[in-house]
């Protein structure tokens, strides 16, 4: 008992010292210098990560993204936020730097952390000018005034600041697979990147971070009931055709078809071009 | 070894008999139908499928078959298949309680497959072309279901 005071004292100064160490870190200024986003490559983007599966309204089209679902997690429930152009209850008054820290960093403009809900965590791999082109898209779709909903989060998860420290921990920019031809450099992009397949397909440690000895070899489902599938070799045995073919119209080798998320994944991954989604299959034949 | 062998095997098939014991006749019975003809519609789905994506040659009387059989199918009453207490709680069963909990949703992805394999068959007979441009929307309205009334695989 006499040893309390104590350990309340190292933890205060070790919980300033850490909030200091881990406060949000946006882009630097300089960082879309000399960039210029392209809104019709931008739709592309846009398509490979799947932004609207997210943001999209229960029900609604997929080009207003008006927000409103809710993502049950082992954390609490998280509710998408409207992403919309409008000004007021969407980004449309935000700074292309502000959305690109967004996006690449989960700084919001007033330096507060994102959940990783929001997979930034994956977003920070993407190229620069990617993201430039996919927020001058943004800019182009439709304004809505729904306003954002608060997520639903217990004690300690409810605390943003807590996030610095799990950021330190989990937020890497660095690729998991080697990339030694331009499609699976493709790939790499697409998949680690932009489409964010970790996010579901790689299981997770008790904190939340991905599991990279164990990428993309399945995981449970956050939302409940089944497994997310393991799509490393050992456990997808199509060809990159068969893969690249399930991408495009959800059906599987023996037509089956795609259902739960990864019907709302194949309404973008559909957009694609046959050699993006070869691109994709590509890289998902070499993993380990 | 052969001593063992004969006990596992008798333990599997009492635990076997077990997990059956946990479902009604009727409860049975509609499980395996279900499941029977879902796996149907993949078997019809199949040269259709690989003729739309140019894996075996067009050839307009196998397409018109399976597509009308597919259609025959998918125009039948199915509410007999829904009994209570078969939802993917159960270890065998992938069908979410929403089937159960939001009725008119279901009825209406249901009769979305209906009208396009109705469609399907109308012009699957017509050409490779036809078939193509037929075949998109029965692929999607499978989606349609299987995004918000099937579980993932355990």
């Amino acid at each position: 008992m006499p040893r309390w005071p104590w350990i309340v004292g190292v933890l205060v100064v070790g919980t300033g010292a850490g909030w200091f160490a881990t406060k949000p870190t946006p882009l630097p200024a300089s960082a879309l210098e000399g960039i210029t986003g392209d809104a019709e490559r931008g739709a592309i983007t846009f398509a490979a990560a799947g932004c609207a599966s997210c943001h999209n309204a229960p029900d609604g089209p997929l080009d207003v993204l008006a927000g409103g679902k809710s993502f049950a997690s082992d954390f609490g429930t998280f509710i998408a936020p409207n992403i919309s152009s409008d000004p007021v209850h969407g980004v449309g008054g935000w700074t292309d730097l502000e959305l690109a820290s967004a996006i690449m960093r989960g700084v919001s403009p007033d330096g507060a952390h994102y959940y990783p809900a929001f997979p930034y965590t994956s977003y920070i791999k993407a190229d620069v000018q990617d993201i430039a082109d996919l927020i001058a898209h943004m800019r182009t779709l439709p304004a809505d005034t729904t306003p954002s909903q608060p997520h639903d989060l217990g004690f300690p998860f409810n605390i943003r600041a807590s996030l610095g420290v799990w950021k330190a921990l989990y937020l890497r920019d660095d690729w998991v697979m080697d990339a030694p031809t331009p499609e699976l450099e493709r790939g790499r992009v697409l998949v680690e990147a932009l489409g964010h397949c970790a996010e579901c397909h790689t299981p997770r440690n008790a904190l939340g971070g991905l599991d990279r000895s164990a990428w993309m070899t399945g995981a449970p489902n956050p939302s409940g009931d089944g497994r997310i599938p393991n799509i490393s070799p050992a456990g997808l045995t199509w060809s990159a055709q068969e893969i690249a073919e399930y991408l495009n119209s959800g059906f599987t080798p023996t037509f089956d078809s795609a259902g739960g998320t990864m019907a709302d994944v194949i309404r973008h991954t559909s957009q694609l071009s046959d050699a993006d989604r070869m691109a994709i299959a590509a890289y998902l034949k070499v993993l380990p | 070894m052969r001593r063992t062998t004969p006990f596992v095997v008798a333990l599997c098939l009492s635990a076997t008999a077990l997990l059956a014991q946990d479902l009604t006749e009727e409860q049975d019975r509609a499980l395996t139908a279900r499941q029977a003809h879902m796996g149907l519609y993949g078997f019809y789905l199949t040269p259709l499928g690989q003729m739309a994506q140019d894996r075996i040659p067009y050839d307009a009387d196998v397409a018109a078959a399976a597509a009308n059989n597919l259609a025959a199918m998918a125009a039948i009453d199915q509410s007999a298949f829904w009994v209570e207490g078969t939802d993917s709680s159960l270890e065998r069963s992938r069908a979410r309680a929403e089937i159960w909990t939001d009725p008119d949703g279901y009825l209406e992805v249901k009769q979305g497959m209906a009208d396009a394999t109705e469609a399907l068959a109308l012009v699957a007979g017509d050409g490779l072309d036809a078939l193509k441009a037929a075949f998109g929307p029965v692929g999607q309205s499978c989606s349609a279901c299987h995004q918000p009334y099937r579980a993932p695989a355990n």
